[in-house]
């Protein structure tokens, strides 16, 4: 099977002179589709700046980057921003919702991005809410919607346009145990249902049951993999058997 | 995207409010300068608007008829008269004459005294409300025009009737008509119409008293041309009625102080518009910068984005400047009648123009800013 995406080599740093900062080196990571794989780490070793490398809103300073059969290094800015938006889903830790927008329109701006008529936008994004089970708030504006509530709104404006990649930065961070499990259930069912590449960076121990692959990172590089939910759970065995009492 | 972008903006009340206030303010600055200047401007050629000639001849030193102080020689008119391709000439007083309503107990006003031709009447205008052009034959008659009729009575609520008399300089003088003239002279009350050589007694004798000769041409030659073969054959000045007004213009834009003024008026609201606008629009922009990063990271194109700031200005700008034109319009409504504040549309569309270049503005400062966020800004926290 060809991975759904291979990151080689990449290097990437911020500053100059005395305050340059190395962020990557030669890092290496690759996912194959249909799988839910956790990127893990102390803050600042990387694991962000590696994310937005592999979604492309971040260049890299070298290295190869294959995201769904395409090469973003050999992108221009225009090729990578029509890329993301056909190809790539994205929930954030802050949910990022609009909040002069509806629910239903927040979900439908992907698909209008991609030019789709507005009332078909509307129609799917509506779908979609009904999925993640937020059919009676299509209306209501992120500010009257629970924590939950919006992070399952982001989710289906992940979603909406069916990318094969998602990326996902800290989606249980802001939110309680049991929304964050429900949260992640859902995800769980999107990475089987489209046999999309899901790609979790999380501090939340709480959720790394549900990773079918893990990744530590450490000093800008991948440290460690873990390639099963069993060597997950045997890496992590405290934290899931407090995840199983709850 | 279109209606996600001015969802977000209109998300946005108290931004909204202070934008469109802004070019609002900047709209009532601009129109009501430039309707005053406009308005005090066309009262600087009225004369050549209210009387009716194709051509009008000057002295050499003379370019306009806001201020004439070179009359003509009395023969001047033959000459004009002999010049191949005039149909006819007449002589033309124009001059400040004193008015008092004596009857009334009225005060000392100033008026313009147009003296036409006393054997044809030639250029005098047309639009009369209330008696004729003949009556003029009439001993002392004088023609008035209607804004003069309410402003020369002591009591603006009862103006002049016909038939009641003035002294203008002294002498008697009975009004047997009124005229609407179409434009309001600088600084006067009015127009007082008589003949030529009665108002020759109204004012002070001087050696030469004819102002103007006003000509016509015959119908086979354009004014244009008989006035440039009038210049040529006297050494006179002649223009035609349109060149006679465009060069009044100029002699008052060059003389006046009011075009300053009024260009400053329409550059403070110019100035404070795009300052007022430009800032909050900038700040919006501030505001929004992460939900502006988010719709990069998803995917929307630099140029798309730029086009939904710009219509964001463009839609706040037109509400603004909508807005101002209302409220300017309301207070130009209610103006005395013989205001110089008058709803143009050249003013309108002039005063659109210096409207979206404010939004214009606006929109590139936030498009500047846009531009340089990274899309990558959606994963900071």
């Amino acid at each position: 099977m060809n991975p759904a995406f291979q990151l080689c080599s990449v290097d990437k740093s911020f500053g100059s002179g005395e305050s340059w900062t190395p962020a990557l080196k030669q890092a290496n990571f690759e996912g194959q589709p249909g799988e839910m794989l956790f990127l893990v780490g102390p803050s600042g070793c990387g694991k962000t700046t590696l994310l937005s490398i592999l979604c492309g809103t971040l260049l890299a300073d070298s290295g190869d980057i294959n995201v769904l059969g395409n090469s973003l290094h050999r992108m221009n800015d225009r090729e990578v921003t029509s890329f993301r938006a056909r190809h790539i889903g994205f929930i954030f830790q802050q949910f990022n919702l609009i909040p002069t927008l509806t629910a239903e329109e927040n979900v439908s701006v992907p698909l209008l991005i991609e030019n789709k008529p507005a009332d078909q936008a509307r129609r799917l994004a509506a779908g979609l809410l009904e999925k993640v089970g937020l059919a009676d708030k299509c209306r209501e504006y992120p500010a009257r919607l629970s924590v939950g509530q919006q992070q399952r709104v982001a989710i289906a404006r992940a979603l909406v346009h069916e990318p094969s990649l998602v990326v996902c930065d800290e989606p249980t961070s802001s939110l309680d145990s049991a929304t964050g499990h429900q949260v992640m259930e859902l995800l769980r069912d999107v990475a089987r249902d489209g046999k999309r590449a899901v790609v979790v960076v999380t501090h939340d121990p709480r959720i790394y049951g549900y990773a079918e692959r893990m990744a530590e990172m450490e000093d800008g590089r991948i440290q460690r993999w873990w390639n099963s939910p069993e060597e997950i759970a045997a890496a992590h065995a405290e934290t899931l058997t407090e995840r199983r009492q709850q | 995207m279109t209606a996600i972008a001015l969802k977000m903006l209109f998300g946005e009340r108290a931004k909204v409010a202070m934008l469109v206030s802004g070019i609002c303010f900047a709209t009532i600055l601009m129109v009501q300068g430039l309707s005053l200047g406009l308005g005090i401007l066309a009262t600087s050629y009225a004369t050549a608007v209210n009387l009716k000639a194709p051509i009008w001849v000057a002295s050499p030193l003379i370019d306009q008829v806001v201020m004439n102080n070179q009359p003509l020689l009395d023969t001047d008119v033959y000459r004009v008269r002999s010049v191949e391709g005039v149909a006819w000439a007449a002589r033309l007083f124009v001059g400040g004459a004193q008015v008092r309503v004596v009857d009334r107990g009225g005060v000392s006003q100033n008026v313009t005294l147009i003296g036409l031709d006393t054997q044809t009447l030639a250029g005098a205008p047309t639009e009369f409300i209330a008696g004729s052009l003949n009556d003029l034959r009439q001993t002392d008659a004088v023609i008035v025009d209607a804004s003069a009729m309410a402003r020369l009575s002591p009591d603006p609520a009862v103006p002049l009737k016909i038939g009641e008399t003035f002294e203008m300089n002294d002498r008697r003088a009975r009004i047997v008509g009124v005229v609407q003239t179409s434009a309001a002279t600088h600084g006067q009350a009015g127009y007082v119409f008589t003949t030529y050589d009665r108002a020759v007694q109204y004012v002070p004798a001087q050696r030469k008293m004819t102002t103007y000769v006003l000509a016509a041409p015959m119908a086979v030659h354009t004014a244009a041309e008989v006035a440039r073969r009038i210049s040529d054959a006297t050494g006179l000045n002649a223009f035609t009625s349109d060149g006679i007004r465009k060069s009044s213009a100029r002699w008052f834009i060059r003389n006046s102080p009011v075009p300053f003024v009024i260009g400053l008026i329409v550059g403070i609201g110019f100035a404070v518009g795009t300052v007022i606008s430009g800032q909050t629009f900038f700040t919006f922009i501030l505001e929004n910068t992460r939900h502006l990063g988010v719709l990069r990271a998803m995917g929307t194109q630099t140029r798309r984005l730029a086009r939904m700031i710009l219509l964001q200005a463009m839609v706040a700008g037109l509400i603004g400047y909508g807005l101002g034109v209302g409220i300017i319009s309301l207070v130009i409504a209610v103006a005395p009648a013989n205001s110089p504040l008058k709803v143009q549309l050249p003013v309108l569309m002039a005063v659109l123009v210096p409207v979206l270049g404010i939004c214009a503005v606006a929109a590139l400062l936030g498009i500047r800013r846009m531009a340089r966020i990274e899309p990558a800004i959606v994963f900071r926290s």
